[in-house]
């Protein structure tokens, strides 16, 4: 899908969050967050472990009081809403270690249950066949491999249609392929105008899925925007990469590479292991995790 | 969705607001009467899972029945109501120890498929995060109370059923045969089995970890057993340990049971010569109510912090 808001947006904001604050004694888990994901968009939440994603998540899915801030969250507040609005929403929650949460039940037991609960429930098989379990629908969740208990949470995740899903670090332990299909079925969720919020430890996902991303680092927004945003212009300048006559890399960056590439001609003819790219958004990221990680020491000195 | 779903999902372009919900056909989630809907498919996915289970179909639902055959084989003599009787051909009437112990182990049962049953199933189910998926959803938590209420009932009548054929079939036990005892037998059963539903989900709250839930919730259970007349004839101990015993429910669904299997001048083997079953229904009672408030102050959905 293309960027977002694609038109001005008719419906309301999928999720406002204001001032955002979650305090544990003297601990500011989440330290005055704002941001809002638009109906129907990808939005990416990254961050170091502790920085506050999840905790921020939990709050948004009413599983955790906030100490002050306002949060709407499909038109409610996720601390007084009722089991109603539950309806409406998806939840993938982070695996647990044992990850035997099922284990009795078989894929279409479990789903089948959980789709009485909602109104508006997908199809059974349909969503079975969509997170490529079928061979599998008549097995107990206990036997199936990691990867495969995860997309049966992915699965139990979508089977009340919901019009925003929460999906927190959904494809850890995912083998490649397998993360490339469960890309592919984010995807199609996505353009059928699902409203997604995304936490992840992977870069390429966050910028492969998500049409905006916030970085959060120490409980406070670091970064906010689309993908190819992130950093702002100087953090985008262009990297040229080459090998030199001395078998050494050589690496510059510049807002002209074409010209700096043709001068390298005239200079060293065909330059070696030739690269031209912008920086990636897992670069731009460790530069912002790294530079807050200085700060704080500085701080702290 | 991918191309499977496509041909029901395709309408969805957007997340405008009317996308089909107005026609609720399972009504609208989060009301009383959409809860108590879900009850009866939610029982049986209860009871399922129940019997998937190994450790509790061996720890909870079989294990009246093992104690029965253990106790009915080992003690194999004859009782009258002035104890235990080496010659039961002595001009009193006498049952087989079997009877009294088949008494004491429904008693028990009662207190397996609630309190021990619902402790452990409901702790693990806190600790692996099933609890926490269920608070995501729009079921409420009338559904999954009943859904375990259900459980325990219908678990506990085939435990019950099952305890007593064997007591009646492979050990001699005799059963009544009038209708104030089976009476007394429905609400000794209903009372108990209630109040004991509820203390389990009450006791569930105190084991800090998934594992530890068995460790901390059977020596309770078994301590109980031994002082309420289940393993041993409460005739046998003393009468202090009888004392104590009254203080807790299970003593009294024992006793309860006892006059329900027993004939009547039986009686002069308990505290005080007599089944007194108004007071085993007001400590019932009361138990059942404690299990109530301290189920609603303790039950979360998940360890939400202040």
């Amino acid at each position: 899908m293309t960027s977002t808001p694609r038109h001005p947006s008719p419906t309301p904001p999928a999720v406002v969050v204001a001032g955002l604050h979650k305090h544990y004694g003297a601990f500011r888990a989440v330290d005055g967050l704002d941001f809002t994901v638009a109906a129907g968009e990808t939005f990416a939440l990254l961050g170091p472990n502790g920085a506050g994603k999840s905790t921020t998540v939990e709050i948004l899915e009413g599983f955790r009081r906030r100490t002050s801030g306002t949060v709407s969250v499909l038109g409610e507040d996720p601390g007084q809403a009722g089991r109603g609005w539950r309806a409406d929403l998806g939840m993938v929650l982070q695996e647990l270690p044992e990850g035997e949460v099922y284990g009795s039940y078989t894929v279409r037991e479990q789903l089948a249950q959980q789709a009485r609960y909602y109104p508006n429930a997908r199809d059974v098989d349909e969503v079975i066949s969509a997170v490529g379990l079928t061979a599998k629908a008549g097995t107990r969740i206990r036997t199936l491999s990691g990867g495969q208990r995860r997309r049966v949470d992915v699965a139990l995740g979508i089977i009340g249609r919901p019009r925003l899903l929460f999906l927190d670090e959904p494809t850890t332990g995912f083998d490649p392929e397998a993360r490339r299909e469960f890309w592919d079925l984010i995807r199609s969720l996505s353009s059928d105008g699902t409203t997604i919020l995304l936490t992840t430890h992977y870069l390429d996902e966050a910028a492969v899925l998500a049409d905006r991303v916030g970085v959060i680092i120490g409980g406070k927004m670091r970064a906010l925007g689309r993908v190819d945003e992130i950093g702002g212009e100087a953090a985008r300048v262009p990297v040229v990469s080459w090998r030199g006559d001395d078998g050494e890399h050589r690496s510059q960056r510049t807002e002209t590479p074409a010209a700096l590439v043709a001068e390298l001609r005239t200079r060293l003819g065909e330059p070696r292991d030739l690269e031209i790219r912008r920086p990636t958004l897992e670069e731009l990221y460790l530069d912002l995790v790294r530079e807050h990680t200085t700060a704080t020491k500085e701080q702290a000195a | 969705m991918s191309a499977s779903t496509g041909t029901t999902t395709s309408t969805n372009t957007g997340t405008a607001p009317s996308r089909g919900r107005t026609a609720h056909p399972g009504g609208r989630p989060g009301s009383l009467a959409t809860a108590i809907r879900l009850a009866p498919s939610r029982i049986g996915y209860e009871v399922r899972g129940y019997f998937r289970q190994g450790d509790t179909v061996f720890f909870t639902f079989l294990f009246p029945v093992l104690m029965l055959a253990l106790f009915s084989s080992i003690f194999s003599g004859d009782l009258s109501p002035a104890g235990l009787t080496g010659d039961p051909a002595n001009g009193t009437d006498t049952v087989s120890m079997s009877t009294y112990y088949l008494a004491g182990m429904v008693a028990a049962g009662l207190l397996l498929s609630g309190v021990q049953n619902l402790a452990i199933d409901i702790a693990q189910e806190k600790y692996n995060g099933r609890l926490k998926r269920l608070g995501g959803t729009p079921m409420s938590p009338v559904t999954y109370f009943l859904g375990k209420l259900g459980q325990v009932f219908v678990t506990g009548v085939l435990q019950a059923a099952l305890t007593i054929s064997v007591g009646v079939l492979a050990f001699g036990a005799s059963l009544p045969t009038d209708a104030g005892s089976w009476l007394t037998f429905a609400w000794v059963f209903v009372l108990g089995l209630t109040g004991s539903a509820l203390l389990g989900v009450a006791l569930s709250s105190v084991p800090r970890s998934g594992r530890s839930a068995g460790a901390v919730v059977i020596p309770v259970v078994l301590a109980l057993q031994f002082i309420s007349g289940v393993y041993v004839a409460s005739f046998q101990l003393p009468e202090s340990v009888q004392h104590l015993a009254n203080l807790f429910p299970l003593a009294w669904l024992a006793r309860g049971m006892r006059s329900v299997f027993l004939p009547d001048d039986f009686a002069s083997l308990e505290l005080g010569d007599s089944w007194n079953l108004g007071q085993g229904a007001l400590v019932l009672a009361a138990w059942l109510i404690v299990g109530f408030v301290a189920s609603r102050l303790t039950f979360r959905w998940n360890r939400r912090d202040a």
